[in-house]
């Protein structure tokens, strides 16, 4: 190599690496909105999701489209995810709760099934070009010698706030409770009388909420379109194996971690390349942390 | 008088393996009774069969009359059946408490009541109450049997299914859920009762049935039994 460390960050002003640190936070919160419905769809009901990015890019269709209607972001995002929370609903009935206790393989098969089906009609419907939501605020405020959006950070409490919320709802009453007894033993649980199929479907609503609610808040971001899912997904499925699967806290530890990790190497390369240090982070956990880097070695 | 649940020759299946052939049983209203047999005869499976989570393939399960052989199983429990599993199956990351509230958090259930409940296990259990936050993994064996059959009187059941409770218990704790099977049974809950060990069987068991090979085959009144007579040694005698 021949460089010299100190050399390399010599090269890079501190003003830089903080607002990268900001910017991976940021990021990364996002991340952890995604991977949060994803991973809790997993470690509830053991179901790889492989539509969550097409739920969270209808979420986001619903959004421009209640956006448009009534010209209020905050209304569009709580119709956008009740809209998406619904449909989740109907197609855990349909389609994922016929295969409850079948091979997982088949539920991998049917998400995927499901991905296609809702990303071909999202385009028949909006057609290929990226429409836009606009934020709900445009100031900036200055970080250095950086105009950084309000609106990032945003995104980044809110994402914290719904996670925190649905740690509560996890954590205290009855529902939480359910949701958890069905986690850790099905059988039993409905020997208790908890109604174990009921349960599923609110988990899979809540975490196609979820991803709908993601999707409206980075609708101004990134544009909305038909495949603006599989970037968020990919990454959020790279976090969710880096954090744990079906691990809620070591997903949100793997968001902030990736989101660092990407934006302190965009510092040397481009953004498109950084991303191959996820894929590296990711590669390293499955060869010698398959359970995860943010969970406990299993006894 | 017409009997609480009744089995009515059921067969079943794990695969291709035919585990029960054809048994039948009854138990009455607040009546405890017994199911012994050597390992693997299928008294566990009945128990099963019972509580809707292996399904027979023939034959019918009836409570208080009705069919009930194709609900599913947490409707069974809403009717007032509760399962006490062999490995007590407490959910080991729900504290104590999360545990009971798993059976106590129902529909209809008043604030008061809950109380009265928790307050009665408590009594029954007091190290219960004590470790009442901690996560039912936690606890020792004997104290994760009596949080199942804890969380199992949440259900203010009309019957229990109690899969071996003893099983790997000090004698201590054995005496203790002697007593617990007592004190359901003055509550005017039915127990079905799988057991190893035959003379607690024998001794807190009205009726007993004696299962080999899949089936029953031998039924008798439990105060009619000992421990050395020739049925016993058949069936059970190593």
């Amino acid at each position: 190599m021949g460089i010299p460390l100190d050399e390399l960050l010599q090269a890079i002003p501190l003003e830089q690496l903080l607002i990268q640190t900001v910017n991976g936070i940021v990021t990364g919160m996002i991340l952890a909105l995604v991977a949060s419905g994803l991973t809790l769809i997993f470690g509830i009901m053991d179901v790889v999701n492989f539509a969550h990015g097409e739920l969270f890019m209808l979420g986001a269709y619903v959004g421009v489209i209640t956006l448009a209607a009534t010209g209020n972001f905050w209304v569009a995002l709580i119709v956008a995810t009740l809209t998406i929370a619904l449909l989740g609903a109907a197609i855990h009935v349909t389609t994922l709760r016929p295969l409850l206790g079948r091979d997982p393989l088949t539920t991998i098969l049917a998400t995927f099934g499901i991905s296609l089906v809702l990303q071909n009609y999202a385009l028949w419907q909006f057609g290929p070009v990226a429409r836009k939501i606009q934020e709900p605020f445009t100031g900036h405020f200055t970080l250095f010698y950086l105009d950084y959006p309000w609106y990032r950070l945003v995104i980044a409490l809110l994402s914290a706030a719904i996670i925190g919320a649905l740690w509560l709802f996890l954590k205290f009453g009855t529902y939480g409770i359910w949701i958890r007894a069905t986690t850790q033993d099905r059988v039993m649980a409905q020997a208790m009388g908890i109604p174990v199929p009921s349960v599923l479907t609110v988990v899979f609503a809540i975490g196609a909420g979820m991803a709908a609610a993601s999707g409206v808040l980075f609708g101004p971001l990134v544009g909305v379109n038909h495949a603006m899912g599989l970037d968020w997904v990919l990454k959020a499925f790279i976090v969710v194996v880096v954090g744990g699967m079906g691990n809620l806290g070591g997903s949100i530890a793997a968001s902030i971690f990736i989101g660092l990790l990407e934006s302190y190497a965009s510092l040397w390369v481009s953004p498109a390349q950084a991303v191959i240090f996820s894929f590296v982070v990711l590669i390293l956990t499955l060869l010698f942390r398959p359970t995860g880097l943010f969970v406990p070695t299993p006894k | 008088m017409e009997p609480l649940v009744k089995v009515e020759d059921i067969h079943t299946y794990y695969g291709k393996s035919h585990i029960l052939h054809g048994v039948s049983l009854e138990v009455g209203r607040g009546e405890v009774v017994g199911l012994l047999g050597r390992n693997g005869v299928g008294k566990s499976t009945t128990l099963k069969a019972i509580m809707g989570i292996v399904r027979p393939s023939q034959g019918d399960v009836l409570f208080e009359g009705r069919p009930i052989t194709h609900l599913p199983t947490h409707r069974l429990a809403r009717l007032g059946i509760a399962y006490v599993p062999e490995d007590r199956r407490v959910f080991r990351l729900l504290t104590v408490m999360e545990n009971l509230r798993t059976g106590l958090d129902r529909h209809g259930v008043t604030d008061a009541r809950k109380k009265q409940l928790l307050e009665k296990v408590y009594n029954y259990f007091p190290v219960l109450a004590e470790r009442c936050n901690q996560a039912g993994g936690t606890l020792s064996g004997g104290e994760q049997q009596m949080l199942a059959i804890a969380r199992a009187m949440m259900l203010e059941p009309k019957i229990v299914l109690l899969d071996e409770p003893t099983e790997g218990l000090m004698p201590r704790m054995v005496s203790q859920i002697r007593q617990i099977i007592d004190v359901l049974h003055r509550e005017g809950a039915a127990i079905l009762l799988v057991e190893q060990n035959v003379p607690l069987t024998l001794e807190a068991s009205q009726r007993i049935y004696i299962m080999e090979k899949g089936v029953v085959r031998h039924h008798a009144v439990a105060s009619e039994l000992r421990v050395s007579d020739a049925v016993i040694h058949q069936y059970l005698g190593v």
